[in-house]
């Protein structure tokens, strides 16, 4: 901003802080169509093989279109669920005056303060006794009840921000609770829900640990576990491979954070992860 | 059981005693072995310590220290080059991390980048992760770091442009320096984000251990071990393949008391009481 100081050193410090990131992204890309030498730096040469995955299962792995499509599930599960249940809860949050309310609320943010990836060796074990370990629906719903805590906080963040005045004149004029809610409130709440719903589907779209505890069987792996068992796997130890999965895997995301980046940002200042 | 080990004059270790005790396992009983253990086991010493590391260095030099080196230049930036620099710092933060760190290793690993440029410079082949302790910690430290650092930035920078303009030309027009500016103007106005930040993060990262389980897995020995780390290997993927859930449990629980009461400390600072006013309509 200031025209008095000077740019330059500023610019070089931040760009040799930034190489590293710089590098992997971009080989990311090009190693995925390309061919290095051993012990070369550059890429010597063209190829299409590092995609074959597409097309052919690799020896002992499962195929990527049922895993991308057990991913989507997964991830869209998870979205409507943390949707349906954070705007409905944060709104008797932040505008019912229901019993424990306050309880409710300081519990919801303990919750939110310390992940629960904690309680996962408890949650392993449940599953297995209710019969839901290596089941899509359990992973989901396990996924789901983790993300709630911040769902809910963040939208009755939202729905603190809407004026009141709305919700009385629609009283007013005879309207229920429920059409005030859906009709007036929701969509003064609309960036909320799209933050929120594209927040939960990216994590439940990079989530690796819960799904590889909780439902390790091939028919029902997702994209990080597929990718983690490929590392895993010391028969083929091919980089380029890797990166060519990875970067299918990660396509989708970072269109959507193209779109949604300033919606995103109001829950990445709140962070989730460390 | 300890009776009929003194009666067969057997005599074992108290470390003995207790795999015995838990290869002997019959049904649930409440026992406090699991917290007793993990006071007796020299193992404690090594992940506490670690985790102190790992929480303190990641802490202190990005998530809050890169992070406001981050948000501070590129305020200083113009707009088009700040969004550059922004948008990249969030790329760790929105790869899933599988991947992500499967980019640390091919820069990394024996037959990495970092070997490919430093190998005609005479530098030995190795793999610069995993070879010795200190680069162990090294990498752990940036993996996480580098996500990390991305939360304190939004915020800081959110923060800083709250600052009245007026109060910097003032400053410039009264021959303050760059320097100056920062330390006087902006780093006072940043106290209550930095606090908020070194708080939230500290607890993030005491049960985070993702990318250490991706990168590391703990090693190279156990030198990299972090407390939530440890939980989830004794209870859940353990080595010589006897699952200890108790065990791993008690880990967990420590770290849930720990969250828990941090997460008072946090309510207190930041003003519970407003959050929950009383809803308005049914009064």
């Amino acid at each position: 901003m200031s025209q008095n100081f000077k740019n330059w050193p500023i610019l070089t410090a931040l760009v040799l802080a930034t190489v590293p990131i710089v590098l992997m992204y971009s080989y990311l890309v090009l190693d995925t169509v390309t061919n290095t030498e051993p012990g070369g730096i550059l890429p010597s040469s063209f190829t299409l093989e590092h995609w074959r995955f597409l097309y052919e299962n690799i020896e002992g792995k499962a195929n990527i279109w049922q895993v991308t499509l057990n991913t989507l599930v997964f991830a869209s599960s998870v979205m409507l669920l943390v949707l349906s249940v954070s705007s409905t809860a944060g709104y008797a949050l932040s505008r019912l005056n229901i019993p424990f309310r306050r309880e409710f609320l300081a519990g919801v943010l303990i919750l939110h303060a310390f992940p629960s990836i904690t309680l996962i060796i408890a949650i392993f074990l449940i599953l297995q006794l209710i019969g839901l370990y290596n089941t899509l629906i359990g992973v989901i719903i396990v996924m789901t009840s983790l993300q709630l805590p911040l769902g809910i906080w963040i939208m009755k963040g939202f729905y603190d921000s809407v004026p009141w005045e709305i919700e009385m004149a629609g009283l007013q004029d005879g309207a229920s609770r429920f059409t005030v809610w859906y009709h007036l409130v929701l969509p003064q709440v609309r960036p909320g829900i799209i933050a929120l719903g594209v927040f939960s589907f990216l994590s439940g779209w990079g989530e690796y640990i819960l799904p590889t505890v909780l439902a390790p069987a091939n028919n029902v792996q997702v994209l990080s576990g597929y990718l983690a068992s490929l590392i895993a796997d010391d028969r083929n130890f091919e980089f380029n491979l890797f990166k060519s999965v990875g970067l299918f895997y990660a396509t989708p995301v970072v269109i959507m954070y193209l779109f949604f980046q300033d919606k995103l940002m109001n829950i990445y200042g709140g962070g989730t992860k460390g | 059981m300890k009776a009929a080990l003194a009666e067969l004059q057997i005599e074992l270790t108290p470390y003995q005693i207790n795999t015995l005790s838990q290869a002997a396992y019959t049904g649930w009983v409440w026992t406090t072995d699991n917290f007793h253990k993990m006071t007796i086991l020299p193992e404690t010493k090594q992940i506490l310590f670690n985790t102190i590391i790992y929480v303190t260095f990641t802490l202190l030099l990005f998530n809050v220290g890169f992070a406001l080196v981050l948000a501070i230049a590129t305020f200083y930036l113009p707009k088009g080059q700040a969004g550059i620099f922004r948008a990249l710092w969030l790329l760790p933060r929105i790869s899933p991390s599988v991947l992500y760190v499967v980019l640390w290793k091919w820069l990394t690993w024996d037959t990495g980048f970092l070997n490919a440029i430093l190998n005609p410079l005479g530098v030995a082949q190795r793999n610069w992760m995993l070879d010795t302790t200190l680069n162990a910690w090294v990498f752990v430290v940036l993996i996480n770091g580098f996500i990390g650092a991305s939360m304190g930035m939004i915020l800081f920078s959110s923060a800083i442009t709250a600052i009245p303009k007026p109060l910097l030309y003032a400053s410039e027009v009264d021959g303050a320096n760059r320097w100056q500016q920062i330390r006087f103007i902006i780093l006072p106005q940043l106290k209550w984000p930095i606090l908020f930040v070194t708080v939230y993060q500290c607890l993030s990262l005491l049960t985070s251990f993702e990318q250490i389980l991706l990168s590391t897995d703990g090693g190279p020995g156990s030198t990299t071990e972090v407390w939530a780390l440890a939980a989830y290997h004794n209870a859940l993927d353990n080595y010589w393949g006897n699952l200890q859930y108790g065990y791993g449990a008690a880990l967990a629980l420590v770290l849930v008391v720990i969250g828990v009461i941090m997460s008072f400390i946090f309510l207190r600072f930041f003003r519970f009481q407003e959050l929950v006013r009383q809803p308005r309509i049914e009064q």
